[in-house]
Protein backbone atom coordinates (compact mmCIF):
# COMPACT_ATOMS: atom_id res chain seq x y z
CA UNK A 1 0.00 0.00 0.00
CA UNK A 2 1.52 3.43 -1.22
CA UNK A 3 0.37 6.74 0.02
CA UNK A 4 1.56 9.73 -1.64
CA UNK A 5 0.98 13.08 0.20
CA UNK A 6 1.24 16.55 -1.13
CA UNK A 7 3.64 19.45 -0.22
CA UNK A 8 2.50 23.09 -1.44
CA UNK A 9 4.49 25.91 0.22
CA UNK A 10 3.00 26.20 3.22
CA UNK A 11 1.52 22.81 4.09
CA UNK A 12 2.42 21.61 7.57
CA UNK A 13 0.66 18.38 8.24
CA UNK A 14 2.42 16.31 5.53
CA UNK A 15 4.29 14.87 8.03
CA UNK A 16 2.13 14.25 10.47
CA UNK A 17 -0.28 12.23 7.48
CA UNK A 18 3.33 10.32 6.90
CA UNK A 19 4.14 9.30 10.22
CA UNK A 20 0.08 8.10 10.96
CA UNK A 21 0.24 5.86 7.41
CA UNK A 22 3.87 4.86 8.55
CA UNK A 23 2.56 3.78 11.29
CA UNK A 24 -0.21 1.30 10.10
CA UNK A 25 2.08 0.03 7.94
CA UNK A 26 1.95 2.32 4.67
CA UNK A 27 4.65 3.45 2.41
CA UNK A 28 4.77 6.61 1.77
CA UNK A 29 5.84 9.34 0.01
CA UNK A 30 6.29 13.84 0.00
CA UNK A 31 5.42 15.24 -3.52
CA UNK A 32 6.58 18.30 -4.11
CA UNK A 33 3.93 20.99 -5.70
CA UNK A 34 6.34 21.20 -8.83
CA UNK A 35 6.11 17.51 -10.15
CA UNK A 36 4.02 16.99 -12.92
CA UNK A 37 3.27 13.26 -12.01
CA UNK A 38 1.91 11.24 -9.53
CA UNK A 39 4.09 8.72 -8.31
CA UNK A 40 4.07 5.06 -9.51
CA UNK A 41 2.18 2.11 -7.69
CA UNK A 42 0.41 5.65 -5.38
CA UNK A 43 -2.95 3.88 -4.16
CA UNK A 44 -4.00 6.91 -2.05
CA UNK A 45 -3.13 10.58 -3.10
CA UNK A 46 -3.45 12.70 0.40
CA UNK A 47 -3.75 16.50 -0.33
CA UNK A 48 -2.65 17.53 3.28
CA UNK A 49 -3.34 19.91 5.75
CA UNK A 50 -1.46 23.61 6.21
CA UNK A 51 -1.52 26.63 4.72
CA UNK A 52 -0.73 26.37 1.07
CA UNK A 53 0.66 29.70 -0.42
CA UNK A 54 -0.30 31.56 3.09
CA UNK A 55 -4.55 31.22 2.29
CA UNK A 56 -3.82 34.45 0.25
CA UNK A 57 -6.59 35.61 -1.81
CA UNK A 58 -9.02 32.36 -0.38
CA UNK A 59 -7.85 28.96 1.19
CA UNK A 60 -6.64 27.00 -1.46
CA UNK A 61 -7.22 28.93 -4.16
CA UNK A 62 -3.74 29.61 -5.62
CA UNK A 63 -2.55 25.92 -4.82
CA UNK A 64 -5.02 24.34 -7.41
CA UNK A 65 -2.44 26.25 -10.32
CA UNK A 66 0.26 24.43 -9.03
CA UNK A 67 1.85 22.08 -11.46
CA UNK A 68 0.81 18.94 -9.33
CA UNK A 69 -2.95 19.76 -9.45
CA UNK A 70 -2.74 18.87 -13.39
CA UNK A 71 -1.95 15.19 -12.79
CA UNK A 72 -4.20 15.34 -9.23
CA UNK A 73 -7.05 16.01 -11.24
CA UNK A 74 -5.80 13.53 -14.35
CA UNK A 75 -5.20 10.72 -11.42
CA UNK A 76 -8.84 11.13 -10.22
CA UNK A 77 -10.34 11.00 -14.02
CA UNK A 78 -8.86 7.64 -14.10
CA UNK A 79 -10.47 6.13 -10.91
CA UNK A 80 -7.23 7.46 -8.62
CA UNK A 81 -8.12 7.55 -4.75
CA UNK A 82 -8.03 11.21 -3.88
CA UNK A 83 -8.06 11.92 0.10
CA UNK A 84 -8.10 16.05 1.03
CA UNK A 85 -7.48 17.38 5.03
CA UNK A 86 -8.54 20.80 5.93
CA UNK A 87 -6.68 22.54 3.50
CA UNK A 88 -6.47 19.75 1.35
CA UNK A 89 -10.19 19.91 1.52
CA UNK A 90 -10.26 23.20 0.23
CA UNK A 91 -7.72 23.06 -2.18
CA UNK A 92 -9.88 19.86 -3.69
CA UNK A 93 -13.33 22.38 -3.71
CA UNK A 94 -11.38 25.51 -5.35
CA UNK A 95 -9.81 23.16 -7.91
CA UNK A 96 -13.72 21.71 -9.10
CA UNK A 97 -12.84 18.27 -7.82
CA UNK A 98 -15.23 18.35 -5.24
CA UNK A 99 -18.46 20.15 -4.82
CA UNK A 100 -18.71 23.47 -2.55
CA UNK A 101 -16.94 25.82 -1.20
CA UNK A 102 -15.40 26.41 2.34
CA UNK A 103 -16.25 29.73 3.96
CA UNK A 104 -14.92 31.82 6.78
CA UNK A 105 -16.22 29.88 9.75
CA UNK A 106 -19.46 31.52 11.25
CA UNK A 107 -17.99 32.83 14.51
CA UNK A 108 -14.92 34.37 12.84
CA UNK A 109 -12.50 32.81 14.87
CA UNK A 110 -9.96 30.02 14.12
CA UNK A 111 -11.41 26.62 15.83
CA UNK A 112 -8.82 24.24 17.24
CA UNK A 113 -10.65 21.45 19.64
CA UNK A 114 -11.67 17.93 19.59
CA UNK A 115 -15.04 17.66 18.31
CA UNK A 116 -17.52 14.60 17.24
CA UNK A 117 -18.42 13.32 14.19
CA UNK A 118 -20.81 11.13 12.67
CA UNK A 119 -20.49 8.75 9.79
CA UNK A 120 -23.28 9.35 7.66
CA UNK A 121 -22.49 7.06 4.79
CA UNK A 122 -19.84 4.29 5.07
CA UNK A 123 -20.88 2.79 1.22
CA UNK A 124 -17.84 4.32 -0.43
CA UNK A 125 -13.69 3.37 -0.21
CA UNK A 126 -12.68 5.61 2.44
CA UNK A 127 -15.37 4.67 5.19
CA UNK A 128 -15.44 1.40 4.71
CA UNK A 129 -13.83 0.10 8.36
CA UNK A 130 -16.77 2.16 10.33
CA UNK A 131 -20.51 1.89 10.42
CA UNK A 132 -23.57 4.17 9.54
CA UNK A 133 -23.88 6.15 12.68
CA UNK A 134 -20.62 5.78 14.27
CA UNK A 135 -19.46 8.78 16.49
CA UNK A 136 -15.73 9.46 16.13
CA UNK A 137 -13.67 11.87 18.30
CA UNK A 138 -11.31 14.03 16.01
CA UNK A 139 -9.40 17.55 16.12
CA UNK A 140 -10.94 20.43 14.10
CA UNK A 141 -8.13 23.20 13.47
CA UNK A 142 -9.54 25.81 10.88
CA UNK A 143 -10.81 29.41 9.83
CA UNK A 144 -12.13 28.78 6.72
CA UNK A 145 -13.99 25.08 6.96
CA UNK A 146 -17.61 26.97 6.97
CA UNK A 147 -18.54 24.15 4.03
CA UNK A 148 -21.40 25.91 1.51
CA UNK A 149 -23.36 24.01 -0.96
CA UNK A 150 -26.65 25.75 -2.77
CA UNK A 151 -29.77 23.93 -2.08
CA UNK A 152 -30.00 22.39 -5.62
CA UNK A 153 -25.98 21.22 -4.97
CA UNK A 154 -27.63 19.78 -1.34
CA UNK A 155 -30.35 17.65 -2.81
CA UNK A 156 -27.19 16.28 -5.28
CA UNK A 157 -24.97 15.39 -2.27
CA UNK A 158 -28.00 13.64 -0.15
CA UNK A 159 -29.39 11.84 -3.44
CA UNK A 160 -25.96 10.35 -4.11
CA UNK A 161 -24.49 9.53 -0.98
CA UNK A 162 -22.08 12.03 -1.19
CA UNK A 163 -22.47 13.45 2.71
CA UNK A 164 -20.04 11.37 4.60
CA UNK A 165 -19.49 12.77 7.95
CA UNK A 166 -20.98 15.88 9.74
CA UNK A 167 -19.97 17.80 13.33
CA UNK A 168 -22.11 16.40 16.16
CA UNK A 169 -21.85 16.32 19.75
CA UNK A 170 -20.84 12.86 22.00
CA UNK A 171 -24.60 11.04 21.36
CA UNK A 172 -24.66 11.88 17.44
CA UNK A 173 -26.87 14.71 17.97
CA UNK A 174 -26.02 17.56 15.46
CA UNK A 175 -24.06 20.04 16.65
CA UNK A 176 -22.43 22.59 14.38
CA UNK A 177 -18.90 24.25 15.09
CA UNK A 178 -18.83 26.77 12.06
CA UNK A 179 -21.98 27.07 10.18
CA UNK A 180 -21.74 24.42 8.00
CA UNK A 181 -24.71 24.00 5.51
CA UNK A 182 -26.36 20.64 7.39
CA UNK A 183 -23.04 20.61 9.77
CA UNK A 184 -21.40 19.08 6.89
CA UNK A 185 -17.95 17.73 7.96
CA UNK A 186 -16.67 15.96 5.05
CA UNK A 187 -17.96 15.12 1.16
CA UNK A 188 -16.80 12.90 -1.54
CA UNK A 189 -17.78 13.34 -5.40
CA UNK A 190 -20.15 11.35 -7.09
CA UNK A 191 -17.98 8.48 -8.18
CA UNK A 192 -16.73 8.25 -4.52
CA UNK A 193 -13.03 8.24 -5.47
CA UNK A 194 -12.02 12.08 -4.13
CA UNK A 195 -12.90 12.63 -0.42
CA UNK A 196 -12.61 15.36 1.25
CA UNK A 197 -12.86 16.23 5.14
CA UNK A 198 -11.86 19.62 7.57
CA UNK A 199 -10.98 17.55 10.91
CA UNK A 200 -7.74 16.03 11.25
CA UNK A 201 -7.92 12.43 11.57
CA UNK A 202 -3.87 12.27 11.20
CA UNK A 203 -3.92 14.13 14.50
CA UNK A 204 -5.90 11.51 16.24
CA UNK A 205 -3.74 8.20 16.55
CA UNK A 206 -2.97 8.25 20.30
CA UNK A 207 -5.09 7.50 23.05
CA UNK A 208 -2.50 9.47 25.47
CA UNK A 209 -2.84 12.43 22.83
CA UNK A 210 -6.89 12.54 23.15
CA UNK A 211 -8.11 10.16 21.16
CA UNK A 212 -6.60 6.95 18.70
CA UNK A 213 -10.40 6.97 16.21
CA UNK A 214 -8.02 8.25 13.79
CA UNK A 215 -6.95 4.60 13.55
CA UNK A 216 -10.40 3.13 12.24
CA UNK A 217 -10.59 5.92 9.83
CA UNK A 218 -7.25 5.80 8.29
CA UNK A 219 -7.25 1.87 8.17
CA UNK A 220 -10.41 2.62 6.05
CA UNK A 221 -8.49 5.05 3.54
CA UNK A 222 -5.88 2.55 2.93
CA UNK A 223 -8.08 -0.48 2.46
CA UNK B 1 -5.96 50.96 -18.20
CA UNK B 2 -7.00 50.27 -14.71
CA UNK B 3 -9.65 47.69 -13.60
CA UNK B 4 -11.29 47.66 -10.35
CA UNK B 5 -12.62 44.63 -9.29
CA UNK B 6 -14.89 44.31 -6.81
CA UNK B 7 -15.79 41.05 -5.19
CA UNK B 8 -18.27 40.33 -2.43
CA UNK B 9 -20.52 37.19 -1.02
CA UNK B 10 -23.38 36.54 -3.33
CA UNK B 11 -26.65 37.15 -2.15
CA UNK B 12 -27.69 34.76 0.32
CA UNK B 13 -24.70 33.63 1.33
CA UNK B 14 -24.43 34.38 5.42
CA UNK B 15 -21.79 37.06 4.96
CA UNK B 16 -20.71 36.63 8.93
CA UNK B 17 -18.12 39.40 8.55
CA UNK B 18 -20.71 41.71 7.59
CA UNK B 19 -22.93 40.61 10.41
CA UNK B 20 -20.06 41.46 12.72
CA UNK B 21 -19.25 44.91 10.98
CA UNK B 22 -23.38 45.34 11.42
CA UNK B 23 -23.45 44.34 15.02
CA UNK B 24 -20.10 46.84 15.91
CA UNK B 25 -21.98 49.56 14.02
CA UNK B 26 -25.01 49.17 15.75
CA UNK B 27 -23.16 48.91 19.15
CA UNK B 28 -21.75 52.75 18.54
CA UNK B 29 -24.80 53.99 17.80
CA UNK B 30 -24.84 54.31 14.25
CA UNK B 31 -28.74 53.68 13.59
CA UNK B 32 -30.03 53.36 9.93
CA UNK B 33 -28.11 50.73 8.77
CA UNK B 34 -30.23 48.02 6.89
CA UNK B 35 -27.75 45.65 5.85
CA UNK B 36 -23.70 45.44 6.29
CA UNK B 37 -21.35 42.91 3.35
CA UNK B 38 -17.61 42.81 3.38
CA UNK B 39 -15.99 42.43 0.37
CA UNK B 40 -12.76 42.74 -1.34
CA UNK B 41 -11.37 45.07 -3.88
CA UNK B 42 -8.49 43.89 -6.02
CA UNK B 43 -7.00 46.86 -9.04
CA UNK B 44 -5.36 45.70 -11.73
CA UNK B 45 -2.82 47.90 -13.57
CA UNK B 46 -3.58 46.54 -17.76
CA UNK B 47 -1.53 47.48 -20.62
CA UNK B 48 -3.99 47.66 -22.93
CA UNK B 49 -6.22 50.71 -23.91
CA UNK B 50 -8.88 48.47 -25.47
CA UNK B 51 -11.74 48.31 -23.61
CA UNK B 52 -13.39 45.59 -24.79
CA UNK B 53 -10.33 43.08 -24.62
CA UNK B 54 -9.63 44.10 -21.53
CA UNK B 55 -13.26 43.77 -19.81
CA UNK B 56 -12.55 40.14 -21.76
CA UNK B 57 -9.12 39.56 -19.79
CA UNK B 58 -10.52 40.98 -16.61
CA UNK B 59 -13.79 38.35 -16.82
CA UNK B 60 -11.28 35.52 -17.50
CA UNK B 61 -9.29 36.20 -14.48
CA UNK B 62 -12.29 36.21 -12.52
CA UNK B 63 -13.76 33.15 -13.38
CA UNK B 64 -10.38 31.50 -13.16
CA UNK B 65 -8.50 33.01 -10.00
CA UNK B 66 -9.99 36.50 -8.48
CA UNK B 67 -13.11 34.78 -7.68
CA UNK B 68 -14.68 31.40 -6.06
CA UNK B 69 -18.06 31.46 -8.39
CA UNK B 70 -19.82 29.23 -6.06
CA UNK B 71 -20.09 31.72 -3.18
CA UNK B 72 -18.83 35.32 -5.07
CA UNK B 73 -20.13 37.90 -6.61
CA UNK B 74 -17.61 40.13 -8.71
CA UNK B 75 -18.04 43.21 -10.69
CA UNK B 76 -15.65 44.91 -12.70
CA UNK B 77 -15.30 48.59 -13.39
CA UNK B 78 -12.65 49.96 -16.18
CA UNK B 79 -10.90 53.36 -15.85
Amino acid sequence: MKVSILQFPGTNCEYDTQHAFEKLGAKTEIVWHKSDCIPEGTDLLVVAGGFSYGDYLRSGAIAKFSPVMKAVASYATKGGKVLGICNGFQVLTESGLLPGALKRNDNLHFISKHHHLKVINNDNSFLQKLNNGDVVNIPIAHHDGNYYIDSEGLRELEANGQILLKYTDVNGEIKNPNGSVESIAGVCNKEKNVFGLMPHPERAMESILGSDDGIAMLKGFIN
Amino acid sequence: MKAIVNISLKAGVLDSQGKAVHHALDSLHFNGVDDVRVGKQIILKLDTQDKDQAMKDVTKMCEELLANTVIEDYTIELD
